[in-house]
């Protein structure tokens, strides 16, 4: 278990540290940063100044070395607009992001969970030829247009949801559904495929046999085993919540992580960016280990053969 | 397995065929109204008219019929919608060109290489596909500014990662097979073996790949031009138009919705063809 816990936990520092090469490397694409970083107008000298001040005029290497110096101390650099420190900055939206990807995720989950058991136990029946199409649909839905249509007919039409801001907990209503529909689908067609898998097992065969009755058998036996798949993605979801707040908080004004990354891009406050990119990255790093050592509690199998290994 | 194996493995059962040929025909009449854009537009879609802002569905000014209404400036909406779709497509089509065979052949030579190279790629995999994409096209395009080009080349640099893995799997599945072994022994250097003899043999889930990403791509593209960092006015976008009908909601709610059911339409049918795909060309993915 210790060595399975140890092996995994290095890999996540490898990918942490390959990711945030990558995003040096990205912010380096242009030839020069400082010019990403500087208001538009300024004069020649003032960039000059900025780039000494900044250290991009240093070998690319030592670049390197300082901003993974500065990350793994935790240090984000500070605005160049706002004159803040970075991370200040992000943690002033950081619960407003956390609280809509939690209401999505309670969506997702909520609505994802329930259809896919019924479709995967009523396979083949008319539930599930009306049941799927909301599936397929939730799927294939640009958040940014069922969001408008959201919009349009609670706010516009109905008046009863306020279109945008975050004033009251009501203004979560719309946004977490927005953002909770796509992963609903998946949830929904993953549970559904692990339902109609399960079911076919000897194990069920012999409950059904021994008088278990269906539901019974679904919620104690069949939900366990279908989870593997249900929690490793479950963790990718959560990061792709994360990352589709960007637009859902967009069309809702939700004042959030995605619509800091937004503004900051219009502002030219590119570290504020980059941090948001590499806080992303890290926690869907993160969210991946855990989904890992997750398995081990769902299923003890597993960590038996990786320690064995 | 060449052309003609894959045509056969494409092929249908009888009763599922008319059912089947629904998204790749809607497909085609998407590529059709994009490509005769120039024709079928009722107007110029840049053309400005202050006198006919807003107008709804189905209202004539000045001769013209503007089917689908008009946007903020007085331009015609169906024609803006149908210039759009060249757009949309366009991105799409290029940047899963770009990505697919910069993803193809990494993986290829992955799988067929192994050691040294094969260790070096499949990690940079891993940590690319640990970025959230949308933020990384994000990042990409706000540091090396909008555009056509740049979002074409965007999405087609961050979105490799997804063939590498599946040409990667592939390859090391076809590589020990005998006929790769004679081939080599017959003298047929790398190159040869794995464009004539791979690249054959790990297409059909390679296309799969191709045809979900294309809906994705499409997704990007609008994603991004909403956010102001895709394609820039006035070039018409679906995106884009949907950014300014989102500001009209209250007024003028054709603005949003139409390019919206469009955009809606043309991934429902890519992932419905995509998934057929699946079915057909990679059994194994699918538990039915």
């Amino acid at each position: 278990m210790a060595r399975f816990l140890v092996s995994r936990a290095l890999q996540a520092l490898v990918s942490i540290l390959g990711v945030s090469t990558i995003i040096f490397v990205v912010m380096h694409l242009s030839g020069d940063p400082t010019l990403l970083l500087v208001p538009e107008g300024a004069s020649r000298e003032d960039v000059e100044v900025l780039r000494h001040q900044l250290g991009f005029d240093r070998p690319l290497a030592v670049q390197y070395a300082d901003y993974l110096a500065g990350l793994a101390r935790g240090d984000l650099g500070t605005s160049l607009v706002q004159r803040v420190p970075v991370s200040s900055i992000v943690a002033a939206r950081l619960p407003y992001t956390l609280l809509l990807a939690g209401g999505a995720l309670v969506v997702a989950l909520g609505i994802g969970l329930p259809v896919g058991v019924i479709t995967g136990v009523w396979r083949g029946t008319r539930v599930e030829a009306l049941l799927m199409p909301v599936v397929l649909v939730g799927q294939s839905m640009p958040t940014f247009w069922s969001g408008i249509l959201l919009i349009l007919l609670c706010a516009v039409t109905w008046n009863v949801l306020p279109a945008s801001g975050a004033d009251s907990w009501s203004s979560l209503v719309m946004p977490a559904i927005t953002l909770g529909a796509l992963s609903m689908a998946t949830f929904a067609r993953l549970t559904r495929t692990g339902v109609v898998e399960e079911l076919g097992r000897d194990y069920v065969r012999a409950s059904r046999a021994k008088g278990v009755a269906t539901p019974a058998i679904v919620l104690r036996h069949v939900l366990r085993n279908a989870s593997i798949p249900i929690i490793t993605v479950a963790a990718l979801e959560i990061a792709n919540l994360l990352a589709g707040a960007v637009i859902v908080e967009t069309v809702f004004a939700w004042p959030g992580l995605g619509q800091l990354a937004i503004q900051s891009i219009a502002g030219r406050d590119f570290l504020v960016v980059q941090a948001l990119v590499l806080l992303a990255s890290f926690t869907c790093v993160a969210l991946n280990l855990l989904a890992d050592l997750l398995y081990g509690v769902v299923d003890p199998r597993i960590t038996r053969l990786a320690g064995a290994r | 397995m060449s052309g003609a194996a894959l045509t056969a493995e494409l092929a249908v059962p009888a009763r599922g065929r008319v059912a089947a040929a629904v998204p790749a025909g809607l497909l085609l009449l998407f590529v059709l109204l994009a490509v005769g854009a120039p024709s079928l537009a009722p107007v110029d879609p840049a053309r400005q008219s202050l006198l006919a802002r807003l107008r709804p569905p189905g209202t004539q000014v000045g001769g013209i019929t503007h089917w689908l209404g008009t946007d903020e400036l007085g331009r015609d909406l169906l024609s803006r919608v149908l210039y759009g779709a060249r757009v949309s497509l366009l991105v799409a089509f290029l940047s899963v060109c770009v990505s697919g065979s910069v993803g193809t052949l990494l993986g290829m030579l992955a799988g067929f290489r192994r050691g040294l190279t094969e260790g070096l790629i499949m990690r940079v995999v891993d940590m690319v596909l640990s970025i959230p994409p949308i933020l990384l096209a994000i990042i990409t395009v706000a540091v090396l500014g909008p555009g056509l080009q740049n979002l074409i080349l965007v999405l087609g640099f961050t979105r490799w990662p997804r063939y590498t893995r599946v040409a990667y799997g592939q390859t090391l599945r076809v590589a020990p097979l005998p006929f790769i072994t004679a081939s080599r022994l017959g003298g047929a250097r790398s190159g040869r073996l794995l464009v004539r003899h791979v690249l054959p043999n790990i297409l059909p889930a390679l296309v799969v790949v191709a045809t979900l990403e294309f809906g994705l791509m499409v997704l990007f593209e609008a994603g991004l031009s909403f956010l102001g960092l895709g394609i820039q006015p006035p070039t018409p976008s679906w995106g884009g138009i949907l950014a300014v009908g989102r500001n009209y909601i209250a007024s003028a709610w054709w603005i949003a919705t139409l390019p919206g059911l469009c955009l809606f339409l043309l991934v429902l049918t890519v992932n419905l063809l995509g998934d057929q795909l699946r079915d057909r060309l990679d059994p194994r993915a699918t538990v039915r």
